[in-house]
């Protein structure tokens, strides 16, 4: 898609608008490569290392969700949290009555997208500031409520059945090819959701929302799409979440940590571009897997370089690479080039560059 | 008369989520900040009154005279050393921070104390009550809690209403831009008012501890009720914390008269239904903190 819109460059006068600043078609067969190796790697290593993927794929599916909230929108949800859980009772649910988990994440997706729409009416009542504690008391009220229910496991945990009887590796590479083909599936949706009119939209949110609104963005219709999509994704990693432990204890998939994980992977990676969940995510595990023998402090460490970078590096890691090497993976914004000089300027509009300007 | 009793019971219940609830309310109607560590911070200022008992021995309640002013303290820095450090980059970051405070604040306390719940011995205060009928007995320490609340907030109106840093404060929150051009040092109003909300979340943290017990990830769920009362009440009024905080008080103790389990999703569902019928919330705004 990039190298469409590459060759579909607007000549306007002697300005030509690209994606990019440098050709991106690179990205979109570098991404073709790496989703193939990725897809082969069950037959290549072993399972402890397809199953750490899934983890993996999990933080980087919930933390790009919730970027797209809060990087987009301006949305500070700290009650994701409620989708994941809804994503993963759904599966059991339906998994209960004898349909294989696997063939439920769809529903998984549907059911947390559908709940959404409703709560959506709810929280967005509140001013930006009061809208994270709103969401968060949903994703409290989704887990008492669910909590209430014996034959999900009340307080307990339930385990999933429909799966025992599959022979472990078998079961082992098509929960780890679900997770690859869900996370695939949320980061282009994203890229697509940016690059249409609406990610224009969300740009100009992004950059200032008053200013939005006066020129005609639809904010609040846009800001309510973002959050269906968000819970759709986050309901996705709970089918995700629940099939790869074949397990499920509310109070564990609708903890506020799940909020925690999210954010800290936004802010160290880069709010507000796809590429900085994925950065944060690998930070964030690295740090996880070393620090994870001493408990708690590996939180310490990790909420600590969030804050830090919030207050310091507002664009996160990413936002400080690509703005130093103009680099993009995910080109969404525009670039003017002054034709026939080769020099190129930043688009005042587009706003896309590295994160904006 | 069970229910009287968990009217009775709630209304003063009321009393404690206004006391988390008035510095959640005082730092957003004036600096314009959420606070996600508020219920955090509240822990740890009863953590640093359990080491003051543990150390010096001190009644749980003289512990107040060092706690709150200490937090009085830590708010006033925090505000102009952190807090306007990270407003000047957003009001997002604000936000992020202070979540980021607060899991950092959760952890530390747990590795510093372990999970085990903790709660302050009163003597006979804790068991001292009033039998009013056979069925209701108020104890004694929850009216103290009520009262402290509504002193705090006859306090704060007083001081806001009365003084001229309390002017300054109200002309800051009103229009920070103003007040500076009319000549307010805004930072410093911020940082008072930040200080006032801290000295009312260490007596809040403090409370807690008294009545009932505290452990290291007892914050969220104390913002989270401190934050409906809030709303419940009306942002930005006073008054409206108490009215707030007493309506989800008593939802919560008549939820749990109907299921011993539901006392807290009763509270959420009645602030839910107020948020779709009412999110003006109950008493209108009259004063901007």
């Amino acid at each position: 898609m990039a190298k469409d819109a590459e060759q579909k460059a607007v000549t306007q006068g002697s300005i030509r608008v690209t994606r990019s600043r440098r050709p991106a078609w690179w990205g979109v067969i570098g991404a073709a490569i790496l989703l193939a190796l990725l897809a082969t790697l069950p037959f290549v290593v072993y399972a402890d290392v397809t199953d750490a993927l899934v983890n993996v794929f999990i933080l980087l599916v919930v933390a790009s969700m919730w970027n797209l909230l809060a990087g987009y929108c301006g949305l500070i949800s700290v009650g994701q949290q409620a989708y994941i859980g809804s994503g993963a009772y759904t599966v059991l649910i339906l998994a209960q009555n004898g349909i294989n988990p696997f063939v439920a994440i769809p529903a998984a997706i549907l059911v947390s997208a559908i709940l959404s729409i409703p709560v959506s009416f709810l929280v967005f009542r509140l001013r930006a500031e009061y809208f994270a504690i709103g969401t968060w008391v949903v994703g409290e009220v989704f887990f008492l409520g669910v909590a209430r229910f014996k034959s999900l496991g009340g307080g307990t945990g339930r385990a999933l059945p429909g799966l025992a009887l599959m022979d472990p590796a078998l079961r082992g590479a098509i929960t780890y090819w679900s997770a690859l083909v869900v996370t695939a599936a949320a980061l282009l949706g994203t890229y697509l959701l940016l690059r249409s009119r609406m990610g224009l939209d969300l740009t100009a949110i992004r950059d200032n929302e008053l200013a939005a609104r006066s020129v005609g963005v639809r904010v609040s219709t846009a800001q309510r799409v973002v959050y269906v999509v968000s819970a759709a994704g986050c309901g996705a990693a709970g089918a995700i979440i629940i099939i790869s432990q074949l397990n499920v204890l509310a109070s564990a998939i609708f903890s506020v940590n799940w909020s925690a994980k999210m954010i800290f992977i936004s802010l160290i990676g880069g709010l507000g571009t796809i590429e900085g969940p994925i950065l944060g995510t690998a930070i964030y595990f690295a740090i996880q897997q070393t620090l994870a023998q001493v408990g708690a402090w590996y939180l310490i460490l990790l909420g600590l370089l969030a804050v830090v970078i919030a207050m310091y590096l507002p664009r996160g890691l990413w936002g400080a690479i690509s703005s130093r090497l103009h680099l993009q993976v995910f080109p969404v914004g525009y670039w003017l080039h002054n034709s026939p000089a080769p020099r190129s300027i930043p688009s005042p509009s587009g706003g896309g560059q590295g994160g904006g300007q | 008369m069970n229910w009287v009793n968990a009217v009775v019971q709630g209304i003063l219940l009321g009393g404690l989520y206004a006391l988390f609830a008035t510095g959640l309310s005082i730092l957003f109607g004036v600096v314009r900040v959420v606070n996600l560590a508020h219920g955090d911070f509240a822990v740890l200022a009863a953590y640093l009154a359990l080491v003051v008992v543990t150390t010096t021995h001190l009644h749980p309640l003289l512990t107040l005279l060092i706690v709150v002013p200490l937090f009085g303290v830590l708010g006033y820095f925090g505000q102009r050393l952190v807090i306007q450090k990270s407003l000047d980059v957003s009001p997002v970051t604000t936000l992020l921070v202070s979540f980021g405070l607060s899991v950092v604040i959760q952890n530390a306390l747990l590795v510093a104390f372990s999970a085990d719940s903790h709660s302050f011995d009163v003597g006979h205060l804790i068991s001292a009550s009033v039998q009013v009928t056979p069925q209701l007995s108020i104890a004694v320490v929850s009216v103290m809690i009520f009262l402290s609340a509504v002193l705090l907030l006859i306090g704060l109106q007083l001081f806001l209403s009365g003084t001229a840093l309390g002017r300054q404060i109200r002309a800051s929150a009103d229009d920070q831009e103003a007040a500076r051009i009319a000549g307010v040092d805004t930072h410093h109003v911020f940082g008072i008012a930040a200080a006032i909300a801290f000295a009312s979340v260490a007596i809040a943290g403090v409370a807690l501890g008294i009545y009932s017990s505290f452990d290291p990830s007892a914050g969220p769920p104390r913002l989270i009720y401190a934050f409906e009362a809030v709303i419940i009440g009306g942002v930005g009024s006073l008054w409206g914390t108490l009215v707030g905080g007493i309506v989800l008080g008593v939802a919560q103790t008549l939820g749990s008269q109907i299921d011993p389990s539901s006392g807290v999703l009763a509270g959420h569902l009645v602030f839910l239904a107020l948020l779709a019928l009412r999110p003006q919330g109950l008493v209108r705004a009259r004063l901007a903190a």
